[in-house]
């Protein structure tokens, strides 16, 4: 594949940054998790998913937008609160592996029961559909959406920043992320770590599924699947341990995929996950402790 | 005791699996899908529990060595004359020629074998989340590719026009086959030494025991089954991309799960289990009656209903419905220790 059958423009690279802001918000939201309870959410998606039919149906009944929007953040919020009650509590402990499949079997139960309640056709969510229009920067034709997915994205990891960085609650789940007993001994509330994880997560996954619903309107039960197998892939790529490389990830394989599927011609762009996922695995076989870990940062495999 | 317990290991499953062939004859032939079905899905899920409950380590990647395998049996065995309308950019080499239905089966199980030997040289080197993930990257990319290379397959098209050889002789032959040698496999020094790095790494390595050429092993004779167990799948039904992707992957590791990983009795009885779960749901969602009661389930019920059995047996009884133990005559404790997933 040279350079030379790529055709880069710039609308492709916004919609590419936008992509890969959205896919680093779900890198955060799955890391966030991960950190605190050692718990890879494979059903994130369906969280993202469940927004998704909020905003539908607020878009069907032609509710105003912000109603849609609040409804989207409840839906998510409390469906998020309930996975953390009624899963992931009684897993803890368990390894990791086991936490993976059980998400995984929630992830294909929440979207039968999208797929039951909904129908498989899909609904559509319109009522946010003004930010696909492209606006004209010094002749260019970048979508909206781009922008504001960029923006909010930026302006969301600049707020856990601050929280992480600069609250007491944030400087718990720091330390409880690196090592949740030793955390726990010196004082660090363990419900209340995890309960907030568990919330912002919540938050940013909401975040997202309003993005989503924008650049793809029809909202099926399988809506965020595919964008949740390739954050995941992100995410290991980057480094699960840490929250920044986790990050760093998933913003790359957004990226990458935003700008291989707008470049490549329609008979290459067809195997992009081919390449995407060749690539991931290339990486965990070079640098298992992730891509964007220094030496030394990369986990030590405990026996 | 001791003498008799391996004989019950090996005969418990080999009877449930002749069971379901016995029930399969009284049924009638709409019900006697379902029953083949469930076998083909045995076959699978013993290929799966070979590599992952004697590894310990995940793997979500398994269903693209079925998906080859039914690639294989179902490009070579379709007659010649029925090529060209289902498969009309297919290659040369493959367009000419056309085997018979066991020849087909072994080579969907050589074919397995093989991808899983390529895929399993550099993948075996990972664990835990990292397998996790590379085997997941496997099972997009094998899908991505069989979907749109129409030179070694019918790409979106379905393989009608194989010929159904999967009757209910060969599905419970072929389970019965499979689990054989995963019992084989299983009190083979192989089988052994990989139990053991699984229980105890660390000291499976002290004692020199080589954790990546076993797992290797273990994943390229899993990869032959799963390739075995694609051809016996391709020969009952009209397979394409999407039925040897996501929800077979799902529904296998259920399978796997809910029956207890760690043991070959316990990948039996899940398969069957949640296969007749799963089949009587099926068969509700058309509508059927229940004593004198009319009962007609929306579709998508039953992937409701596996998940959260699924979901639910990991959260109560994470070693499976059989405790993660092989049948015996002596009653033990169900593992103690929680499905024995590495960590």
């Amino acid at each position: 594949m040279s350079v030379a059958v790529l055709s880069i423009n710039w609308q492709t690279l916004a919609d590419a940054i936008g992509l890969g802001a959205i896919y680093a918000l779900m890198a955060v939201g799955i890391g966030l998790v991960f950190g605190v309870l050692r718990l890879v959410n494979f059903a994130y998606g369906q969280l993202v998913m469940a927004g998704a039919y909020a905003l539908a149906f607020a878009s069907e009944r032609g509710w105003p937008v912000s109603v849609g929007i609040a409804l989207c953040f409840g839906v998510v919020l409390v469906l998020s609160l309930l996975m953390d009650r009624i899963v992931f509590r009684p897993l803890r402990g368990q390894s990791p592996a086991v936490m993976l499949v059980a998400t995984f079997a929630v992830a294909f139960l929440l979207q039968s029961i999208a797929l039951l309640w909904f129908g498989p056709l899909g609904k559509i969510s319109a009522s946010l559909a003004t930010l696909n229009q492209p606006v004209t920067i010094s002749g260019v034709d970048i979508r909206k959406i781009a922008i504001v997915a960029t923006v909010l994205a930026a302006a969301c990891l600049l707020l856990l920043v601050l929280l992480l960085g600069r609250t007491r609650v944030g400087l718990h789940m720091r330390a409880a992320a690196m090592d949740f007993r030793t955390a726990q001994l010196l004082g660090v509330r363990a419900g209340r770590v995890i309960g907030t994880a568990v919330l912002i997560s919540g938050l940013l996954a909401a975040v997202v599924a309003v993005m989503l619903t924008v650049q793809t309107p029809l909202v099926t039960p399988d809506f965020a699947l595919r964008d949740t197998i390739l954050v995941l892939a992100g995410v290991v790529l980057g480094g699960m341990n840490r929250l920044v490389p986790a990050t760093l990830g998933g913003f790359a394989i957004g990226f990458a995929s935003g700008l291989l599927g707008g470049a490549l011609p329609t008979n290459q762009s067809q195997y992009l996950p081919s390449f995407l996922f060749a690539a991931v695995i290339l990486v965990l076989l070079i640098r298992p402790g992730g891509l964007f870990t220094r030496e030394g940062q990369q986990a030590v495999e405990r026996v | 005791m001791r003498r008799v317990d391996p004989v019950l290991q090996l005969l418990a499953p080999i009877a449930l699996v002749g069971l379901a062939a016995l029930v399969g004859t009284i049924v009638s032939i709409a019900t006697q899908t379902y029953v083949i079905n469930a076998l083909v899905n045995v076959a699978i899920v013993v290929a799966l529990y070979v590599f992952i409950g004697n590894s310990g380590v995940l793997s979500f990647g398994h269903i693209s060595f079925v998906a080859v395998g039914a690639w294989a049996a179902g490009v070579l065995s379709m007659p010649v004359a029925e090529k060209p309308a289902i498969m009309p950019n297919l290659a040369s080499v493959f367009r000419d020629h056309t085997i018979g239905n066991v020849w087909s089966l072994a080579l969907a199980a050589v074919v397995g074998a093989a991808f899983a030997l390529v895929v399993g040289l550099p993948l075996m080197r990972l664990s835990g989340l990292g397998a996790g993930i590379a085997t997941f990257g496997v099972l997009e990319i094998t899908h991505n590719v069989l979907r749109y290379w129409e030179k070694i397959g019918p790409g979106l098209n379905t393989f009608s026009a194989v010929p159904e050889t999967t009757g209910l002789l060969q599905a419970s032959l072929g389970a019965a086959l499979v689990v054989v040698v995963a019992f084989a496999y299983k009190r083979s020094r192989f089988g052994r030494l990989l139990s053991a790095t699984r229980e105890d790494a660390a000291a499976a390595r002290a004692v020199g025991v080589s954790v990546y050429r076993q797992r290797l092993i273990a994943f390229v004779l899993s990869g032959a089954l799963a390739g075995f167990a694609g051809g016996l799948y391709v020969h009952l039904l009209p397979v394409n991309t999407e039925s040897v992707y996501l929800d077979l992957t799902f529904l296998t590791l259920a399978m796997l799960v809910i029956g207890g990983a760690t043991s070959l009795w316990g990948a039996v009885v899940g398969a069957l289990a949640v296969s007749a779960v799963d089949s009587f749901l099926a068969e509700a969602e058309n509508g059927i009656h229940v004593l004198g009661q009319a009962v007609n389930l929306p579709a998508g019920t039953r992937i409701v209903v596996v998940g959260a059995l699924m979901a639910i047996v990991l959260i109560l009884r994470p070693a499976g419905l059989t405790g993660g133990r092989e049948l015996s005559i002596r009653r033990r404790r169900p593992l103690r220790v929680l499905t024995k997933f590495e960590k």
